[in-house]
């Protein structure tokens, strides 16, 4: 069996679309506009759906919203177990989150270890007012007490399952899919 | 994709990749460095010696620093005050130190190979901190960090090593470095302190500093290490300044702009004049703090991972 034969699409593209506004206008309801708040996508999807967020965001508001991007790499909590080398690809924020609500953006939430690891170098960078996260997917499975500010949609899962985010910019589609994991 | 070898010993024969790996990896630890809180919890609950059995400040506080800032526990081990003194033998110590649990060994020894020794009988990372007139590898990295940083390439630049080069690791291993990564190499000095044969190992030799300067990019100043030097190699300080120092005045028959790079620590106004170690055409200071950064990239690209 092929990949494509094991994987079935849960979200298709306008779907993502339409999840990617809700996500904004929650963010700016919560929030009472964008004034104080920055937007900090975690690597490498979170990446980019942060970008559509501000983009989205900045339209709605006609205003610029601050955008950095974090790698987690340094802060995780597995490095000592004995497997491939993680690329560093580096943390880039331009401005200083002291006094900001940020905004962290992933794609899937899932044990939470990657937003506990996102939660501990932010805390390095600077003291910002509130920390927020919004995630296009939560799956469940905790292993830290973790929760989501903003949901682009829940996914039951079992652990023998996964579930992969494209998008345009490094996948060429904008989709969710839940993939049947056989070992 | 992780380095080829376990152990950071020289630049002679590292794959290209390795050394790309090293100063891509660097710049994120340069990011690092810029914040308010200079330290990532990477290395934590792994335990490094500094075994430095030959003197050496700034080596010694750039990678203790380095690992510091990466949560690591440190000791120190320097000669003067160790049980190499009270007639212990190399192999002794390490091993000594070795069932204390450590993971890593940086180390600073006289003698050319001793880092290569220690891969023989212990299972820690080695990282060779200079060993003799051998090889220094980070310093050799963390000059191509700064190279690369200031004009975006090393491939094709010029790249002079200005001094004493037959006693010089920096050289040495900036030799290798260099010539792996596409620079044309040169080194210019008084004859007695170059090599002979040095030309197999790719470089061109200026026995004027004029001439050098007229076609290099990079002038990489050596430190006139007198300490180093057990028979005379020239007649006094005097005349060493008087034919090779890097001026002011010299610099003006450059047809380039020059950059000027230094090891440290310099003695002004022997190879270099004060105003030109100070003036703008300077990444002295930026080479100090890049050596922090490179030295964190070499420990976590070995100390994580396979």
């Amino acid at each position: 069996m092929n990949e494509a034969e094991k994987r079935t699409k849960l979200i298709d593209e306008r779907d993502f679309g339409r999840m990617l506004i809700r996500l904004a206008h929650e963010i700016l309801e919560r929030n009472r506009g964008t004034e104080h708040i920055a937007i900090v996508g975690i690597r490498t999807r979170g990446e980019f759906l942060a970008r559509r967020l501000v983009e989205t965001l900045t339209k709605l508001e006609s205003k610029p919203v601050p955008l950095g991007v974090l790698d987690i790499t340094l802060y995780r909590d597995d490095l000592r177990e004995k497997h491939a080398q993680p690329v560093l690809q580096g943390t880039y924020i331009e401005f200083d989150i002291t006094n900001k609500h940020v905004i962290l953006v992933d794609d899937v939430l899932f044990t939470g270890r990657t937003v506990r690891s996102a939660l501990s170098e932010l805390v390095d960078l600077g003291r910002p007012s509130s920390i927020q996260l919004a995630v296009l997917v939560d799956r469940g499975h905790r292993e830290l007490p973790i929760k989501a500010d903003f949901v682009g949609k829940n996914i039951p899962t079992s652990k023998q399952q996964e579930v992969q985010v494209c998008m345009k910019e490094l996948d060429n589609e904008d989709a969710v899919y839940l993939k049947e994991l056989h070992d | 994709m992780p380095l080829s070898s376990r152990h950071l010993l020289g630049l002679e024969g590292m794959p290209k990749q390795d050394i790309q790996l090293i100063l891509d990896t660097a710049t994120t630890f340069r990011e690092v460095l810029e914040r308010p809180v200079k330290k990532v919890p990477t290395l934590q609950g792994q335990t490094i010696v500094n075994l430095f059995l030959e003197d050496s400040t700034r080596t010694r506080v750039s990678f203790e620093l380095a690992e510091r800032r990466l949560s690591a526990d440190v000791v120190n081990f320097s000669a003067s005050a160790s049980s190499i003194k009270k007639g212990e033998t190399l192999k002794d110590t390490v091993r000594n130190l070795e069932a204390m649990k450590i993971d890593m060994v940086v180390i600073r020894h006289a003698a050319q190979g001793s880092p290569h020794f220690l891969t023989k009988i212990m299972n820690a990372h080695i990282i060779n901190a200079g060993d003799g007139s051998h090889e220094h590898p980070t310093q050799a990295l963390l000059d191509m960090y700064s190279i690369r940083e200031k004009f975006g390439t090393i491939e094709g630049l010029h790249v002079c090593i200005v001094g004493d080069i037959s006693h010089s690791r920096v050289a040495l291993s900036n030799i290798y470095g260099l010539t792996t990564m596409g620079a044309t190499v040169s080194v210019c000095g008084p004859k007695t302190l170059i090599p002979k044969d040095i030309e197999k190992l790719g470089v061109n030799v200026f026995y004027n500093i004029n001439s050098a300067i007229r076609e290099a990019d990079v002038l990489n100043v050596l430190r006139i290490q007198l300490e180093r030097q057990d028979r005379v190699f020239f007649p006094s300080l005097r005349e060493y300044r008087e034919y090779f120092a890097v001026t002011k005045e010299r610099l003006k028959c450059a047809r380039k702009e020059i950059t000027i790079m230094h090891p440290g620590p310099i003695n002004r106004g022997v190879e270099l004049s004060a105003d030109v170690a100070d003036s703008d055409a300077s990444i002295i200071l930026q080479q100090v703090l890049n050596g922090v950064a490179v030295r964190m990239a070499v420990l976590y690209l070995l100390g994580t991972g396979k």
